[in-house]
């Protein structure tokens, strides 16, 4: 994406067609001029609203009713017009930011998605046969006789379509690696290869044309990234951009050393999540642990401060106890907790799964003990797991009601807050190494008080230049915000 | 007795011998050239070795067949996997700017491995099968094999019996080996009804509607249930066997109608439900015999491009069976206890020949480059791996037929684009003028 030397500024009458419909494709990058505080404002409410988008996508079904009332309760009213031109410029900033590295990418492109997802299936039919239109998308449509001969195949797939529905509209005939999310949890009919999609899921193939353009864009971006980096003015701002989604990410060890393998086995049932308490007490009578497990445990460790060497000592001293002799773990499991090391193979240094990356990425299967117990073990045996671990019959009732509600990291909070007998946990949970933290930082002699003092002392300094910001004050709130944005306590 | 006593001490002796002689070199080669479409696919493949005394070596890749045999020949790998095709050749990694080395295209494969149903068969566990649990395989190979097809429209299929306690299944079609990450992941994913792992006790959930999807797998299921879980496995035999499978309910809802027999029929009609929760109960016996029989995969083996898989017909050095490729037309018929050991087609060479062979000997002589190729084709024509190389033949075949039906089709329609083409030009040289 370049940023164009010649700059229109926007006349009036041109501003009807620039935006008239409330969604677009991002086709076409801003070409007005805008100030710097508009740049930085723009780009920073923009992150807020993905990192709800991601949020909710956590907590609740996406696209539930529940869902949808709280994304509407978070995007503001101000005047329609104005809404589309920062909906427009801020995403072109965001994809400076967020272009960089892979991570960043698909981080960015599933948010937008999902944001995009809830504001088409918003449309009215006619705004999105409109938008459709507007940007030249056409898909391939069923015949009406192939409709009938399917009816009863396709009435059975697909969620909420009726006889009538498939005789009066359109179904889509599409190739299944355009309709993923569909395949994937089974909601659409295939046939030789083809996904059926009735038009109410149309938004499933127009995410995907999304995703595939946004990919490529973004690709496209990071190559004149150079060049808009190079504006001093920019710089700054786009790299703590991006450094606001990552937050803490425990991947730089503090602490090396400071825990010994002895502590383990009480810290587990101190301070450590259940998820990796669990974890611990598997590998301890079972004396091994699959592949999904060895990662989530062994990055924990590595983040909770056990150094290269203790790790090995501790996976080598429990596999030798089972299984596994000496010579084979260290043919064999060693490699692979020098790699979660950086030590080996393309030595990524690699960071400790965050509660996101636990609940919603790889599902544990028989034989598992991986994956957040709050999300997928089942509410009897959670129940009694807790009973096991003398949490209180009400205070597990309320973790099982936060588990119905899909609220897993809240869910945790309780057991965090049950277990070490305070009131409030005092800070939002999501990350295992974060609950660790906590727990230790409780355990040891109370909260850290100097933090609020300095919070008041600073808004006392400057009420000046919230009423008239300056540039450079500005950029001073602003930076303000990115920290807040990344640090969830 | 097919199974000459395998002894792994011998492989080190067996295995040289395998690959001089028997291994079939340019049936493989063929394969993994697929018909020379695209440039430098066999050559930017990798394989890894596991050789000796465990030791494990990545990114083995070869220039031509010759260089395969000779390298086999000359490491003697006790086991062999096959993984991507990257960007350049994985040999030469190292001298490639980090981050261009990237695989690129893989065949979409499957591993259903016997363990992932130790919940629910009785009969063994671990590593060990038996023709009671082997029905298993059997079930999850229809299963998976007529959705591959029949809803993904993948054609070109190959089925591999691992050696010991599972299958393999080798998706083989051009769309399928460009397939990226999260399109392995939703098929795989598509694939999967059995989900849950220690901490789940109900791992089959079924609402309405029925996806026909699920329904082709039931009547599967149902064709071979009677006889694998009520029979053989005996689910319903005592009191604890029945215990479990009810377990997957609770107890509330169910209990056993007065003076019931212990023998059971397919439809549990001696067990009443009270289905007072609009969850579940409606589909209760459905769910029971998905989660006894239907196939489970690990989606990881699936989900990467870059995944190494053991290759077919290596040897499994823990049973020395070799990894034949199953024919689906003989299913019902395949005995994993049947398929030939390395130590029996090494025995079986050595049995005297036939006349006829004497007089290739004679040809031999005149022409030694091809000698060696014909001998091994003679050679395993002679043992036990006869019949599982023609499977192999024959899914070689269908390949390249279809093949050959593209380029056709391809053809026609550069033909028109050319003239389009053309047409273009003038049109454009006139406009200038």
């Amino acid at each position: 994406m370049q940023f164009p030397g010649r700059r229109k500024k926007l006349i009036g009458s041109s501003q009807n067609d620039l935006y008239d419909h409330c969604l677009q494709f991002y086709g076409q990058p801003p070409l007005e001029n805008i100030s710097l505080t508009e740049f930085e404002t723009f780009a920073v409410e923009r992150l807020k609203l993905l990192k709800t988008v991601e949020n909710l996508g956590v907590s609740c079904v996406k696209n539930s009713e529940q869902y949808t009332k709280k994304l509407d309760a978070e995007i503001s009213r101000i005047s329609e017009y104005e809404k589309r031109r920062k909906d427009h410029i801020s995403h072109f900033i965001l994809r400076l930011a967020y272009c960089q590295t892979e991570d960043l990418r698909r981080w960015f492109i599933q948010q937008e998605m999902d944001l995009f997802r809830y504001r088409f299936n918003d449309l009215h039919s006619k705004h999105k046969t409109d938008f459709l239109h507007k940007n030249n998308l056409k898909y391939e449509t069923v015949s009406a006789e192939e409709k009938k001969s399917l009816q009863d195949k396709l009435i059975a797939s697909s969620y909420g379509l009726s006889g009538t529905k498939v005789e009066e509209h359109d179904v889509y005939k599409v190739p299944f690696q355009d309709a993923l999310d569909l395949v994937r949890t089974r909601k659409v009919y295939l046939l030789a290869g083809n996904a059926y999609i009735p038009h109410h899921e149309i938004v499933t193939i127009v995410l995907n044309d999304f995703r595939t353009r946004l990919s490529k864009a973004l690709a496209m971006t990071a190559r004149s990234l150079p060049a808009v980096q190079s504006d001093e003015r920019l710089q700054p701002l786009l790299s703590h951009l991006s450094h606001a989604y990552v937050g803490q990410d425990y991947s730089i060890q503090k602490n090396i050393g400071k825990i010994s393998l002895e502590q383990i086995d009480a810290l587990s049932g101190k301070s450590f999540p259940l998820c990796m308490r669990h974890l611990h007490k598997a590998l301890r009578e079972n004396h091994h642990l699959r592949h999904g497990g060895r990662m989530q445990y062994g990055l924990f460790l590595k983040g909770i401060g056990l150094s290269l060497e203790q790790a090995l000592q501790f996976w080598r001293s429990e596999f030798v106890k089972g299984k596994v002799d000496a010579d084979k773990f260290d043919k064999a499991y060693a490699y692979s907790v020098r790699h979660m090391f950086g030590k080996e193979g393309k030595r990524t240094d690699y960071t400790p799964y965050s509660c996101m990356k636990v609940i919603l990425s790889n599902p544990p299967s028989q034989g598992d003990y991986h994956g957040c117990p709050f999300r997928h073990s089942d509410p009897e045996l959670l129940k009694q797991k807790l009973q096991n671990y003398k949490v209180s019959p009400s205070g597990t009732n309320q973790i099982l009601e936060l588990v119905k509600g899909m609220h897993y990291q809240l869910a945790c909070q309780k057991y965090f807050e049950l277990t070490h007998n305070v009131e409030d946990a005092g800070f939002s949970l999501n990350h295992p190494n974060q609950y660790f933290t906590e727990s230790q930082k409780l355990l040891s002699g109370g909260r850290d008080i100097k933090k609020e003092v300095d919070m008041s002392q600073r808004s006392q300094e400057n009420p000046a230049s919230v009423t008239r910001p300056s540039q450079a004050n500005s950029k001073q709130i602003f930076l303000d915000e990115i920290q807040e944005l990344s640090d969830p306590s | 007795m097919s199974t000459s006593d395998y002894d792994p001490a011998c492989l080190p002796d067996l295995l040289p011998l395998y690959y001089r002689r028997l291994f079939p070199f340019s049936q493989y080669y063929r394969w993994l050239s697929y018909g020379g479409v695209s440039k430098n696919y066999f050559q930017n493949r990798e394989f890894s070795f596991t050789l000796k005394d465990d030791i494990y070596v990545r990114y083995q890749s070869f220039t031509t067949q010759n260089e395969l045999e000779k390298e086999m020949q000359k490491m003697v790998p006790y086991k062999i996997d096959i993984g991507a095709v990257y960007s350049h050749r994985p040999s030469q990694h190292n001298a490639v700017k980090s981050g261009t080395f990237q695989a690129l295209e893989k065949e979409l494969v499957f591993d259903i491995d016997m363990t992932d149903y130790d919940d629910v068969r009785r009969c063994c566990s671990a590593a060990d099968i038996c023709s009671k649990c082997w029905t298993l395989m059997t079930i999850a190979i229809r299963i998976l094999d007529r959705a591959l097809r029949e809803d993904f429209g993948f054609h070109h299929l190959l089925w591999v019996y691992s050696g010991r306690r599972g299958v393999h299944c080798w998706v083989c079609d051009d769309a399928a080996r460009k397939l990226s990450v999260a399109a392995r992941s939703a098929v795989a994913e598509y694939l999967s009804l059995v989900k849950g792992g220690e901490e789940t006790v109900r791992k089959v959930v079924l609402s309405d509607p029925i996806h026909p999807f699920i329904n082709h797998s039931l009547s599967v299921v149902e064709r071979y249930f009677q006889q694998y879980a009520i029979v053989d496995q005996d689910i319903l035999g005592s009191k604890e066997s029945v215990d479990k499978v009810l377990a997957v309910f609770p107890v509330d809802r169910y209990f056993f109608k007065e003076g019931s027999s212990v023998s059971y029929d397919l439809h549990f009609s001696c067990v009443s439900v009270k289905s007072n929760s609009k969850k579940g109960g409606q589909y209760f016996d459905k769910e029971i015999m998905l989660q006894y029989c239907y196939p489970r995969l690990d989606v990881n083996v699936s989900k990467g491009v870059n995944h190494l898989l053991k290759s077919p017909f290596s040897v499994h050095p823990k049973t020395g069976r070799i990894s034949v490729p199953i024919d689906l037309k003989e299913l019902d018929t395949f005995d994993p206890f049947e398929v030939p050991t390395i130590s029996l087609i090494c025995e079986e060479l050595e049995k005297p020949r036939a006349e006829e062979a004497e007089e290739d000997d004679m040809k031999d002589k005149e022409n030694e480059q091809e000698a060696g190729e014909r001998r091994r084709i003679r050679d395993y024509k002679r043992t036990s791996l006869a019949k599982y190389v023609k499977v192999f033949d024959r899914f070689l075949e269908a390949m390249a037929r279809s093949r050959k039906g593209e380029m056709l089709k391809k053809s026609g329609e550069i033909e028109k684009d050319s003239v389009f083409h053309i047409h273009l030009i003038l049109a454009f040289t006139l406009q200038m003028d």
